[in-house]
């Protein structure tokens, strides 16, 4: 009793492959909210070049005068990255979506015994809707 | 010794037949006959080898931890391998029954009952906490390892430190507790259908320490109560038998910063538990009494 042997993260993170349906939920809800999260301060960033620009500044963009704001817009969008990120901030928000609904039927304590089956529909469904909006958002990219 | 395949003998039994022909000095007749000799005791070696391959025929192979932190040589953890001779029905624990009686006396592991009342023999197989009465080998892949349950300090080989575990089943009260006790001593405290049906699940606890291992909350906060304690509390909490100021008190236990909030909703807990308690359900709903609880519009 005096020594005891600490196995440490061995039995953790080590053994994802025998992860169960309610853990990898948990997991890609944990990385899909600081994705969200971190989108978000970017966001405020680009929003915020509006302000500059209802003051009547400026920049050239493509040889015309463009206010500071859509000028901002225009170069993220002509930029293939941004298309392709944005398809992946759909899946990331739209699986935090279906798997928090998900949660708010657990908290409810609806349905727990097909929790496995809610977490793979919203897996299924986020896939679906992924493949189905990159027409809109890599449309003129290339 | 006799792993030599059968063809190989028909090959050279021509060619000493040609020898004995050519010339048969005495010394080397004793010779070959000393050899025919040795070729018939080594088939019947081979016979036998072959019968007794045939009667333990299927053999299951576990790999088991081993640690001990007494002897020098057992420092290192390693795994150990066993070869365990099968048989219909043959569980867990008797493949490590049977190891530790044929093979080494000194393989560590809890054991009592042997049918899922007593809560003692929770092994890691396979990745999965399960009790290992309880575990048909036949539902198993090859090799099966076996390992202490994680989230808890190994002492040796299978044995783990349960007292954490033991400490915060403990704070959570883990025993009937009503506010009022009727006047007659012999009387009994009786208890609706309805109401014994809704804590039904939750007395089926046998404090194996499952959940608890499985819980990837616990791991990382040593003061959460954990799936068991809870559901423990749970379990009186929901008896209408212990009166509103004892639910009160309960309520008020599991409400704490490292009680029911801690949990994630992962349903390792409800996975793993060898008596199929909902586990997650029961503190869901604890969650929601703690809330109604706090709630107050008027």
């Amino acid at each position: 009793m005096s020594q005891s042997y600490n196995r440490g993260l061995i039995e953790d993170f080590g053994r994802w492959r025998e992860f169960s349906a309610g853990m990898w939920a948990w997991i890609f809800h944990k990385f899909t909210g600081w994705v969200l999260v971190g989108y978000l301060f970017t966001h405020i960033a680009v929003l915020s070049t509006s302000i500059p620009a209802s003051a009547g500044e400026t920049v050239v963009y493509e040889g015309t005068q463009v206010d500071v704001y859509t000028g901002t817009i225009v170069a993220l969008e002509s930029l293939l990255v941004v298309r392709i990120l944005e398809v992946g901030l759909l899946a990331v928000a739209v699986f935090h979506i279906l798997n928090g609904l998900r949660l708010l039927f657990v908290d409810l304590g609806i349905g727990l015994e097909s929790q496995d089956k809610s977490f793979y529909a919203s897996l299924i469904l986020t896939g679906a809707i992924t493949v189905a909006s990159v027409p809109t958002f890599i449309a003129g990219a290339f | 010794m006799s792993t030599q395949p059968p063809q190989h003998e028909h090959e050279e039994s021509p060619a000493d037949g040609v020898d004995d022909a050519e010339s048969t000095p005495p010394a080397q007749q004793r010779r070959e006959d000393a050899k025919a000799d040795k070729r018939s005791r080594d088939a019947q070696r081979q016979a036998e080898a072959d019968d007794a391959a045939k009667r333990d025929e299927p053999t299951r192979h576990i790999k088991v931890f081993r640690y001990d932190p007494e002897i020098e040589g057992k420092q290192e953890p390693r795994f150990d391998d066993f070869h365990v001779p099968f048989e219909k029905g043959m569980t867990v624990l008797d493949a490590l029954i049977y190891a530790r009686d044929q093979y080494d006396p000194s393989l560590t592991f809890r054991h009592s009952c042997r049918q899922a009342v007593c809560g003692s023999d929770a092994f890691f197989v396979n990745g999965d906490q399960r009790l290992g009465c309880k575990t048909q080998l036949s539902e198993l892949d090859d090799p099966v390892r076996i390992e202490p349950l994680p989230h808890q300090e190994v002492v040796k080989d299978l044995v783990v430190d349960m007292d954490h575990f033991y400490e915060e089943m403990e704070a959570v009260d883990p025993y009937f507790d009503p506010d009022e006790t009727p006047d007659g001593e012999l009387e009994e405290q009786r208890q609706s259908r309805e109401n014994r049906e809704k804590v039904k699940m939750s007395t089926r606890c046998i404090w194996c320490g499952a959940c608890f291992s499985s819980c990837n909350i616990a791991a990382g906060d040593n003061q959460y109560l954990g799936p068991a304690a809870l559901n423990k509390a749970y379990r009186f909490a929901m008896d209408d038998r212990e009166g509103e100021s004892r639910k009160t008190e309960r309520l008020e236990t599991i409400e704490q910063e490292h009680g029911v909030w801690r949990c994630q909703t992962q349903f390792s807990c409800t996975n793993v538990c060898p008596k199929d308690i909902p586990l997650t359900e029961h503190i869901q709903e604890l969650k929601r009494e703690a809330v109604k609880k706090n709630l107050k519009f008027w």
